[in-house]
């Protein structure tokens, strides 16, 4: 499948709802947990078992994002998001079949390992395109396409919940429940298959940049330089401290003001989580497009700066005023969305356009462990602090001040950030490349 | 290589209209539960 190239007058405003169409669809993996408590009862599972096909997917993401996307931008986000509907879609049906006759690992199989082939690559396919029609707004273009990320998992909570409660929480109501999860977003993410075209661009050897293309890096020459691994460590560092509020929003929020004269009721704390939630979304959008404004580093600064001065905030004053600890925890979800939006972004102003989506997938790296770093740190920390015998927002306290090091240390690395060397830039045909593409012409 | 919105013929802007109605209506509906549920922050 050759690359998409669009027609004489194709709109670009097609291109970010192709994009959506896939990642409101695969943002369904955040909301896993609406199965869990089904699957535990229907197959016996405990929690670390249900949980499983998530932790599958989203190493599976990972992996997929940083190993397929050289392949994603050679074969171009027409072939990716096809990939990506046929394991998404395939991942829900296996996990039917699982479901049905109640074996629990093609459940896992099927939704973490198929599945998450289809996350991985569904996250980055359509990246590189956006840039390329947007190359006055790519902060902008992939901020709406990463924010539908974020709202995937709105949409699939309360609409798995609902199909539950009709079908029924035994193993063949989930069945059906999977097996029109399926059906429902294969037909959703065909849209994105359908719309989606790259620009046309001046021809060039082997799909190799223009020599106008300005600076041109390789995904191989970009893992090699310090200013991939600096934006590595940029994002790990944002999205830990990041997950650090989301992983106990809700037990941080009743413990805070826990011996206040307004404690914090369950349905309250559910309230702030979906408001969080709200945040991340609205960042990833907003941030990312600001960014096209004031430069990528610039808005770096704010989030990694920024976010350190609110942790300050809620580790000093926190327990004092319930509206001050939500309005810092709100501007540090903005700026955990805003970071993962406004990455392609910065790649792109560092690498150029060449291979930006296969980088991007190399950086989702740092998604990853940070995904493990960021509950590690929070849970263990907070166990610890229990068995000291502290409560309320002690118990936090550390945690807090560990997080506000992080994004210091981010904040130097974001600082260290240079221009990439002119010897990393793409300049004559890569011989081993130009085998490869042609051999799959 | 910029497209221009300009050069879009008019034909193209149903087309354009129904691709932001297909993932709008999905996303107003997740929007709409998250509102929902956040002003259990300030009832609840």
């Amino acid at each position: 499948m050759s690359p998409p190239v669009a027609p004489p007058g194709w709109s670009r405003w097609l291109v970010p709802p192709a994009a959506l169409s896939v990642h409101l669809s695969i943002g369904q993996a955040y909301a896993w947990s609406v199965f869990k408590p089904p699957l535990e009862s229907a197959l016996g599972l405990s929690g670390t078992q249900s949980a499983l096909p998530f932790q599958l997917g989203i190493v599976m993401l990972g992996l997929s994002a940083a190993f397929g996307g050289t392949l994603v931008e050679r074969r171009g986000p027409r072939w990716a998001m096809t990939v990506a509907l046929i394991c998404f879609s395939s991942g829900f049906l296996l996990s039917a079949l699982g479901a049905a006759t109640e074996q629990y690992w093609l459940i896992v199989l099927g939704y973490g390992f198929v599945g998450g082939i289809g996350l991985g690559i569904g996250y980055i396919s359509p990246v590189s395109t956006l840039i390329k029609w947007f190359p006055d707004r790519p902060g902008m273009a992939t901020g709406i396409a990463i924010m539908g990320f974020g709202g995937g998992a709105l949409i699939a909570s309360p609409w798995s919940a609902q199909m539950l409660e009709s079908f029924g929480a035994d193993s063949s109501g989930i069945a059906l429940a999977f097996l029109v999860h399926g059906l429902a977003y294969a037909v959703f993410m065909l849209l994105g298959v359908l719309l989606v075209r790259v620009p046309r661009a001046p021809a060039s050897a082997a799909g190799r940049p223009a020599p106008s293309a300005g600076v041109q890096v390789s995904a191989r020459s970009a893992v090699r330089t310090p200013q991939f691994w600096c934006l590595w460590i940029v994002l790990c560092m944002n999205v830990t401290a990041g997950i650090g509020i989301l992983e106990k929003a809700a037990p941080m929020i009743t413990d805070f003001f826990a011996d206040t004269s307004a404690p914090v009721s369950a349905t309250a704390a559910a309230g702030f989580v979906a408001l969080l939630s709200a945040a991340n979304m609205a960042g990833r959008i907003g941030w990312s497009s600001a960014s096209d404004l004031i430069g990528r580093k610039n808005i770096y600064r704010v989030y990694l700066g920024v976010g350190a001065l609110m942790y300050a905030l809620i580790a000093l004053f926190g327990d004092a005023s319930k509206p001050l600890f939500v309005l810092a925890a709100l501007v540090i979800l903005s700026f955990y969305g805003g970071g993962f939006a406004t990455a392609p972004a910065y790649l792109k102003d560092l690498f150029g356009t060449y291979q930006v989506g296969a980088i991007h997938g190399r950086l989702l790296t740092a998604w990853s462990t940070a995904g493990v770093l960021g509950p590690l740190i929070v849970n263990w920390i907070a166990d610890r602090q229990e068995e000291a015998g502290r409560h309320g927002s002690s118990l936090y306290g550390l945690s807090l001040v560990i997080m506000i090091g992080l994004l210091v240390v981010g904040f130097a690395a974001n600082e260290l950030v240079r221009p990439v060397h002119p010897r990393h830039h793409v300049t004559a045909p890569d011989p081993e490349e130009s085998a490869d593409v042609a051999r799959q012409q | 290589m910029s497209p221009d919105s300009s050069e879009r013929p008019p034909a193209r802007r149903p087309l354009i209209a129904f691709a932001w109605l297909w993932v709008g209506a999905p996303l107003a509906y997740g929007l709409y539960e998250l509102v929902r549920k956040a002003t259990q922050l300030f009832t609840g």
